[in-house]
Parts: structure tokens; C-alpha cells; sequence
């Protein structure tokens, strides 16, 4: 795995809003079949970095590469030029996006929306489109909703179908942005449980959470921001048990309590 | 409990035996009073008036009097198809990053807001004065004047006015969309287009609906505006007529007759049309609705 190409490559990012830099110069690299997951206190830009992975944000400065293609401009001798909104919605699809909120298309049934993207984007004919979203549905345990609207979900099934709907574009890379922060407690294991299995099937997941359980036994590797930097970076065991910074010790301990 | 109440508590319990008396509103009966005494009279001013309710009967399908309202219908559905395109497209410019589509939308905006219609209807109706040929100058080329006649001008005038202001409705409804819908949409390889095509729009119909009916309702109306440039709408068609027969008030009761008449229509079809673009918000489906979708 060590000697894998790696997937995401992030040099040195920094991003503005304003007078704030919400990432002072970010490097990491993530190799294929990680689960990288990211912690860190309220602020400290964990969404901001997978935005901008996902150019749901332009970085201020530095470069990042998903997939081997540096993304948002296209290299030319010396030049860099910006890549066209028909391009960059291409890049895209490398990377598939969990939000916090789910986000799922209200006007669509669960179905509608798992298939929305392959049909209308990819042009794949719909009923193969459809018979793989059946598939997924079964994988995240929702046959029965196929037709349900999502105003008629838990928020846990919303999330869950939002998984699907990202993965039905067969991406390389999922990103999660604190996949369960606005669940019920009782509706955050369902949704972790589809995401344990995902990372066994050798999906990418670079994933933002405060389930230190999660990432305690499914994370190849913990990331521990604060202020826009990546303070600390190592083991799951290292970072949530012996963690060499002060921060992060402070950090965890605030968590468990 | 009863017996543990309070006295306090036990004397408010008491008051529950007590007659209501409904309180007195007065100011509805004085209102009430009023609004009769002025029908009396404006029912005995139609009376005396002399006005012939067997020349209206007769006039209310005469031959001109249909074609005018024809031409009303047709006018209202041609000038708010143009003006919801109109609206849609430059809304989209309105809120799109390039400097210069967004420009064109705001002058757009500001010239058929800021100039009151009839006016834009006599600059269309006289185009003419200004660009007498219209076309690709060496190919193809009109005449302006047979180009643009009384219907043209009309349509041009209406559609375009109705444009500026739908533009903005569109735009609220647009706004209206949770921007997460749109990351989510991007997130899924959707262009920008896309986005507002499949994910966007139609959610902001539920916003842009009502409004629209609204001006609808109104561009029923608005089209009288067009008998100044000799457009054979309803009201122009009796005011022919009443110039040759001097039943002006027979006439004009003929055409308000059909206004209203055509407005309650739309007004039904609006409110069914609101109706079913609010379905699935708010409130859940029963179960066995589920199942047939
Ligand atoms: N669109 C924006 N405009 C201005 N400031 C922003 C914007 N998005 C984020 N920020 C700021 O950037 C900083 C990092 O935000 P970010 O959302 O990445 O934090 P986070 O680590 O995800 O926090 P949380 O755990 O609360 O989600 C914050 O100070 C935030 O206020
Ligand atoms: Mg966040």
C-alpha cells in the first residue's frame, strides 16, 4: 500500500475567507484504501479542507492533486490555467461528498436520487441505472424506501441514501464531513455501520468526525487540526491515546468528557 | 386533587358555572349599515341610468365582441409564455459570475422597470422611426413596418415588461433553494446549467407559482392597455362598436362582464395549481400513498 501512488496530494494550502485563514498551508498525502479520518476543535478548517479537495472552495495558494490530476487549472509550461466549469464538474466526479446535513434532492424520491446522478450526469441508459441503485439500496439496508420523498426519512435513512447516491457514481474517494453530527444518537450507529462497511470493501474515505470510536477502530490513520494546520498525524492508537502535543491531548480529553 | 386544590384555585374553579355574554361588535353592524345604504344607491344610479340590459345581452356574443376576447386570450398566453422565458433566462444571467451577462440582465431589468408600459408599447408600435428595415443587413431583410404591427407591438410591449418583473421573481425563488442542494448537485459532477436545470428550479417553483398566477390575473387586464396602438383586443372591439351605436356604458358593462369572467377562471385554475405544487412540503404522505408512487 506504502508503495501506491497516493490518491489526494495537498501542498501547502492555504484558504482565505477574508482576513482569516481558515487552512495556513496544509500538505498531506492519502494513499489508496485509507480511511483517513480528521479531528479537531469547532472552527479549526476540517470541512474548508474537504471542500476544497472537492473544489467546493478555490484555494488562496498551494496545489492539490486527486487521482494524479492537479485539480482547478491545467499545466501549461509555466502557466497555469483555469479550468472551465464543464471541467472541474468532471473532476469531480473522482470524489463522492457526505455532507452534515445530507442534502438530499427534496423534490426526488430516495430512488430518483440515487439514480439523478448516473443518468443525468454520467448518461448511463436509466434502467441499468436503476437496477444499480436497487443494489445500493439493499447495501444500505432501505429496499422498502425506494419511494419514499426525503421529508419522509429518519435522518439516519436521509444519510444513509445520501451514501448511496454518492456512491453510485463510483467514485475513487469519499469524503464525509461529520457524517452523523446532526443524527439522533440513537440513528448514528446505523449510519457508522454503513461506513465501517464501506471501508472494508477498500474504499478511500477520508472521513471528518468526533466518533472517536469510529476512528479508533476503523481509521488507517488520524489527522488532528487546530487553526487551519495539521497539528499532529499517526496511528489511530498514537493520536487518540498517547498524542504527543499538548492540543490534541486537551482536545481528546474534551471529547470523552 | 379537587379536594387538595387551594382556595384560591377553588374560587377560579367557581367562575366556570358562570354565562358567557359573546362580546358586542357594533362597528360590524355601523359597517354593515353603510356598505347597504351605497349599494341602494348605486343599484338605483344603474336603474334610473337608463341603461339598456337587453342591448348588453345582446352585444355579450356578438361576432366583434368574441373575436376581441379571443384575441385578449390569445395576447395574455403569448405575452406571459415571453414573459416567464424572458424571466427565467435573465434571471439565470442576473445570477451568473460572468460580469457581462449579468450586466445585460440588470440594464434588462431596469429599463422595462423603470418606463411605464404604455410607453414601451408606442416605442415598439413606432419602431419603425428608429430602424425602418430589421434582419441581417445583406441577407435577410424586413421591412419593420409590416413586421411589426399592432399584435407584434403588443406582444413585444406585454412579453418583455412581464420579463423584468418575473425576472425577479424567478430570482427570490431561486434564492429560496438551500444552497445545499447546489453543493450537493455539484458534488454529483453537475455542471452549473444542470444544476439549476435538474435540482434547482423545480424546487424554486413552489415560490415563483403563486406570483406568476398572480400576473396572470393581471396581464388579463393589462392587455386593454394595447386598444391605444389598434390591437383588436376585447375593449378596443367595444369601444368600435360604441363609437358607432353611443351604447358606451352597455359596451364597457359587456367587456368588464368578460373580464370578470375570464380572471374568475384563472383564478380557480390558479388555486388548484397551487395546490399541487405544494404537495410533499411540510407535511408527510400517508403510507398508502407511498406505495402507488
Ligand atoms: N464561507 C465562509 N465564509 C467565511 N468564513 C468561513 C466560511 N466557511 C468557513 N469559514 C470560517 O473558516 C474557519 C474554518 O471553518 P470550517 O467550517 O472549515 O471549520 P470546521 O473545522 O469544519 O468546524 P466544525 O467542526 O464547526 O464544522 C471558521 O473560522 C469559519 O468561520
Ligand atoms: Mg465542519
Amino acid at each position: 500500500m506504502i508503495m501506491d501512488k497516493p490518491i489526494v496530494v495537498a501542498a501547502n494550502v492555504v484558504k482565505r475567507f477574508g482576513p482569516l485563514k481558515a487552512l495556513n498551508g496544509v500538505s498531506l498525502s492519502i494513499a489508496p484504501g485509507a480511511v483517513q479520518c480528521i479531528i479537531g476543535p469547532s472552527g479549526s478548517g476540517k470541512s474548508t479542507l474537504l471542500r476544497c479537495i472537492n473544489q467546493l472552495e478555490t484555494i488562496d495558494a498551494g496545489a492539490i492533486e486527486v487521482d494524479g490530476e492537479l485539480i482547478g487549472y491545467r499545466r501549461r509550461g509555466d502557466e497555469l490555467h483555469e479550468l472551465s466549469d464543464a471541467e472541474i464538474a468532471r473532476q469531480r466526479l473522482a470524489t463522492g461528498m457526505v455532507f452534515q446535513r445530507f442534502n438530499l434532492f427534496n423534490h426526488m424520491t430516495a430512488l430518483q436520487n440515487i439514480v439523478e446522478g448516473p443518468v443525468t450526469v454520467l448518461r448511463r441508459p436509466r434502467r441499468e441505472a436503476v437496477a444499480e441503485a436497487e443494489t445500493l439500496l439493499e447495501r444500505v439496508g432501505l429496499s422498502d424506501k425506494r419511494n419514499a420523498y426525503p421529508i419522509e426519512l429518519s435522518g439516519g435513512q436521509q444519510q444513509r441514501i445520501a451514501i448511496a447516491r454518492a456512491l453510485a457514481m463510483k467514485p475513487k474517494l469519499m469524503l464525509f464531513d461529520e457524517p452523523t453530527s446532526a443524527l439522533d444518537p440513537e440513528l448514528v450507529g446505523e449510519v457508522l455501520a454503513v461506513m465501517r462497511d464501506l471501508a472494508s470493501s477498500g474504499m478511500t474515505m477520508i472521513v471528518v468526525t468526533h466518533e472517536l470510536g469510529f476512528a479508533r477502530e476503523v481509521a488507517s490513520d488520524v489527522i488532528f487540526m487546530d487553526k487551519g494546520e495539521i497539528v499532529e498525524r499517526g496511528s489511530p492508537a498514537t493520536i487518540l491515546t498517547a498524542p504527543r502535543h499538548e492540543r490534541t491531548r486537551n482536545f481528546i480529553a474534551a471529547v470523552l468528557t | 386533587m379537587s379536594e387538595l386544590a387551594a382556595p384560591a384555585e377553588r374560587g377560579l374553579a367557581e367562575i366556570a358555572g358562570l354565562r358567557i355574554v359573546p362580546r358586542r361588535f357594533y362597528g360590524r353592524w355601523i359597517a354593515a349599515a353603510l356598505i347597504l345604504l351605497v349599494l341602494a344607491w348605486i343599484v338605483k344610479a344603474f336603474a334610473q341610468g337608463q341603461i339598456a340590459w337587453p342591448v348588453v345581452a345582446q352585444f355579450f356574443t356578438a361576432p366583434a365582441i368574441l373575436a376581441g376576447l379571443v384575441n385578449t386570450i390569445i395576447m395574455t398566453a403569448c405575452a406571459m409564455t415571453l414573459g416567464i422565458v424572458l424571466g427565467v433566462v435573465f434571471a439565470i444571467m442576473y445570477m451568473s459570475p460572468n460580469p457581462v451577462l449579468r450586466g445585460v440582465a440588470l440594464f434588462y431589468i431596469w429599463f422595462f422597470r423603470g418606463t411605464p408600459l404604455l410607453l414601451q408599447l408606442l416605442l415598439w408600435f413606432n419602431l419603425a422611426l428608429v430602424f425602418p428595415t430589421i434582419g441581417i443587413p445583406g441577407l435577410v431583410e424586413w421591412r419593420t413596418i409590416d413586421v411589426i404591427g399592432p399584435f407584434m407591438a403588443t406582444l413585444l410591449g406585454l412579453g418583455m415588461n412581464q420579463g423584468a418583473y418575473t425576472a425577479e421573481v424567478v430570482r427570490s425563488g431561486i434564492l429560496s433553494v438551500d444552497v445545499g442542494q447546489t453543493e450537493a448537485a455539484k458534488a454529483i459532477g453537475m455542471t452549473r446549467l444542470t444544476t439549476l436545470r435538474r435540482i434547482v428550479l423545480p424546487q424554486a417553483m413552489r415560490v415563483i407559482i403563486p406570483p406568476v398566477g398572480n400576473e396572470f390575473i393581471s396581464m388579463v387586464k393589462l392587455t386593454s392597455i394595447a386598444s391605444v396602438i389598434q390591437f383588436s383586443e376585447i375593449l378596443r372591439n367595444a369601444q368600435t362598436i360604441y363609437y358607432a351605436n353611443a351604447r358606451v356604458i352597455e359596451l364597457l358593462i359587456v367587456a368588464a362582464g368578460w373580464y370578470l369572467l375570464v380572471v374568475t377562471l384563472l383564478q380557480i385554475g390558479q388555486f388548484f395549481l397551487e395546490r399541487v405544487f405544494s404537495k410533499g412540503r411540510g407535511e408527510r404522505r400517508q403510507p398508502a400513498q407511498e406505495a402507488g408512487a
